[in-house]
């Protein structure tokens, strides 16, 4: 009987509670609705990416990038007027998931997208952005076929691909260097094979230089002696390795104590000052390609600020690169006056945009142009830029 | 194809197998005494390589020569990996002494990836320079380019650790204990031999040479991460297989057999399939020789 009591009481209150809170909604809203019926509709930015799960540290960033610049332009005032509403996904970087996500920000009539974050994610997410005619723009996938395939017009990024860097090293061996004798190298894995593959395919097609060896070693081997002996036999006057710095770091020690002078040219895997503490004075020389140094533009250093101040802390990856799609994106709205596909696409390739990644623009197959890598070589124990 | 390359990959192949071998002779004598596989074994040897760089950080700081270092170093890592496996044989494999084989094979691995852990806590999951404490200098006009003074330390350790662990075996009291309680335990403990002293003794001795392989090669190479006990651990097992496990001089055997045969694929052939090769080759002695090549039905298995 007691207990039936307490039962009819706990529900009394849930009823009262559920009604306050009705009322509390009812009123909140009341305001916004009054003010929507004066104001334009707000321009919807979908911001899709992994916001949970083991690669939410490359998401966040990209959220809290298109928070900071959507408070700071409505602030102002919007879009030509017109607020800016971001709809934020989550895809968990799962290609799966992002199809689902892609459908429901669709559906909901978003304008543009800033995201995917995973070349996989993005890959899948596309097709049905294609289908609606809505540009997409990802701060870091890099895969090169999303552009270079050219079947997805809808398609841009302000990241370089991840063939820009083999490209680069290999200009700068062939043309910067004046070398013909290459050695490429690779770790197997996914992202230093890929590179390899393509400075493989970059040498070959390039009258300057051929490729005397091409092999993938073993992470986490007792040594290379063996590849470097080969090394030293295919008589390759540089090599160009695709992968992290611990196999780097042991390659070039080997070569190096074996007193072989090989030119050493390597990928932003390697361009980490932990190759140089591992390495020591066996990293001298050794060239590395990485993204260029925007730390001193000052579009950078006031999104690094706003971040600190909002946030309390150092932005994570891809935070500028997002910051400088949320900014090309609505300028591209801003110039064209239009929330339309078409004005829209023409707008991000023909209108340079200031962001902290340099001032771009985007060229045909959707990549920025002024966006890239830049060679840096180890000079005294650190990484300096070579002009 | 030319002298000098094929002396380079054959004496390439000596020191990983010296390395291989080093850390083999603690699979196959702990195998030999209690037909355990201690998959934690590749760890001490990576705990002997971090006991060397901690050792080898304090004294450098306070000045001392290197080779001074080195010495110092490779003792202080060999007692403390030795303390390591005596502790662990107690821990994790004693009481499970007469469960079912499997028992104590899935206690080995938990403990392996109790140690990789426990070091990459205590440590750093950062790969960490090893300095080198072999003098570098150059040998005679010949074979300038060919022999480094590291690896010849190398290639002497390991000679001399396989002549003083068979001198061990087949001349002390200790190894007459062992070779016993190899063949019987039961018969060896009803004679009188503490088969709880000559296990421990096993476990102790394997951990040493498996810490003195991992801080020669750490200075040769110049890097240690708490993960490189892994493949190194797999690879000297797959040698200690190779050689019929259990036999020591199969141990060393197995072991140069695989590093030649990794340097010599890579060399001649291509370093993407290295390890494809190696296994394959293990395979085919399997099939064809099932006890390893110097493996016996009735072996003394010490």
């Amino acid at each position: 009987m007691h207990q039936k009591q307490w039962r009819f009481f706990k529900l009394f209150i849930a009823m009262i509670l559920s009604a306050a809170m009705i009322v509390a909604c009812g009123q909140k809203e009341e305001p916004t609705q009054a003010e929507e019926k004066v104001e334009l509709p707000p321009i919807k930015i979908a911001v899709v990416g992994a916001h949970s799960g083991d690669l939410a540290s490359y998401g966040i960033p990209t959220v809290r990038a298109a928070e900071l610049v959507a408070e700071h332009r409505n602030a102002l005032c919007g879009i030509n007027g017109r607020k800016i509403e971001l709809v934020v996904e989550d895809d968990a970087c799962k290609p799966e998931i992002a199809t689902s996500s892609a459908t429901k920000v669709t559906g909901e009539g978003v304008n543009v997208v800033l995201g995917h974050i995973c070349s996989g994610a993005t890959k899948a997410a596309l097709g049905i952005y294609k289908d609606s005619h809505i540009v997409t723009m990802s701060p870091s996938a890099t895969n090169p076929g999303l552009t270079q395939s050219g079947d997805y017009p809808n398609f841009f990024r302000t990241i370089a691909s991840d063939d820009a860097q083999a490209r680069l090293e290999v200009e700068f061996a062939l043309g910067t260097l004046n070398l013909s004798k290459i050695a490429v190298l690779h770790d197997k894995g996914d992202y230093g094979k890929g590179l390899a593959e393509f400075a493989k395919s970059f040498i070959e097609a390039d009258n300057r230089g051929e490729v005397v060896l091409y092999e993938g070693v073993t992470p986490g081997a007792v040594d290379y002696s063996a590849v470097v002996n080969k090394i030293k036999q295919s008589e390759a006057q540089a090599v160009i390795f695709g992968g992290y710095h611990p196999e780097a770091s042991k390659i070039v020690s080997q070569m190096r104590k074996k007193a072989m002078d090989t030119i050493f040219i390597s990928d932003d895997g390697v361009k980490d000052d932990t190759f140089i503490k591992v390495a020591g004075e066996y990293a001298e020389g050794v060239y590395a390609s990485g993204p260029m140094d925007t730390s001193k533009n000052s579009i950078a250093i006031e999104a690094v600020e706003a971040h600190k101040a909002k946030y309390g802390e150092d932005p994570g990856a891809f935070y500028l690169n997002a910051y400088a799609a949320a900014l090309a994106l609505i300028n591209a709205m801003e110039k064209s006056c239009s929330t339309q596909y078409d004005d829209i696409v023409n707008a991000l390739r023909s209108e340079w945009v200031a962001t902290p990644l340099g001032i771009i623009k985007f060229d045909k197959k959707g990549d920025a142009i002024g966006v890239g890598f830049a060679m840096y070589q180890v000079q005294n124990g650190a990484y300096v830029e070579i002009k | 194809m030319n002298v000098d390359y094929f002396f380079e990959m054959f004496l390439g192949g000596l020191t990983r197998g010296s390395i291989y071998a080093m850390i083999a002779l603690g699979y196959t004598m702990v195998y030999g005494i209690i037909e355990l596989i201690n998959f934690a074994h590749g760890e001490i040897y990576m705990i002997g390589a971090f006991t060397g760089l901690i050792v080898v950080g304090i004294l450098t700081l306070a000045g001392w020569n290197t080779v001074a270092i080195l010495v110092i170093a490779s003792f202080a890592a060999v007692i403390w990996a030795a303390s390591y496996g005596w502790t662990m044989e107690k821990i994790a494999y004693k009481p499970l002494r007469k469960a079912p084989r499997l028992s104590a094979l899935i206690s080995a691995i938990g403990m392996s990836l109790f140690l990789q852990n426990y070091v990459l806590l205590a440590q750093t999951s950062d790969f960490l320079p090893f300095p080198n404490l072999i003098p570098d200098f150059k040998f005679l006009k010949p074979i300038e380019h060919i022999l480094r003074p590291s690896e010849l330390v190398i290639y002497l350790t390991t000679a001399i650790v396989m002549a003083l662990l068979t001198f061990l075996i087949k001349f002390t009291r200790m190894g007459k204990a062992m070779r016993a309680t190899s063949q019987d335990r039961e018969m060896a403990m009803l004679v009188g031999v503490n088969v709880d002293r000559v296990i421990s003794m096993t476990f102790v001795l394997g951990s040493a040479t498996a810490a003195l392989g991992g801080i020669l090669i750490a200075s040769h190479i110049g890097q240690i991460n708490f993960y490189i006990g892994f493949l190194a651990g797999i690879k000297a097992f797959v040698a200690a297989v190779l050689g019929g496990i259990g036999s020591m001089p199969g141990a060393v055997l197995g072991s140069l057999v695989l590093g030649w045969t990794e340097s010599f694929f890579t060399g001649y052939i291509s370093s993407d399939y290295e390890d494809v090769f190696a296994f394959l080759f293990l395979v085919l002695i399997l099939i064809f020789r099932p006890s390893g090549l110097l493996g016996r039905k009735e072996m003394d298995k010490v």
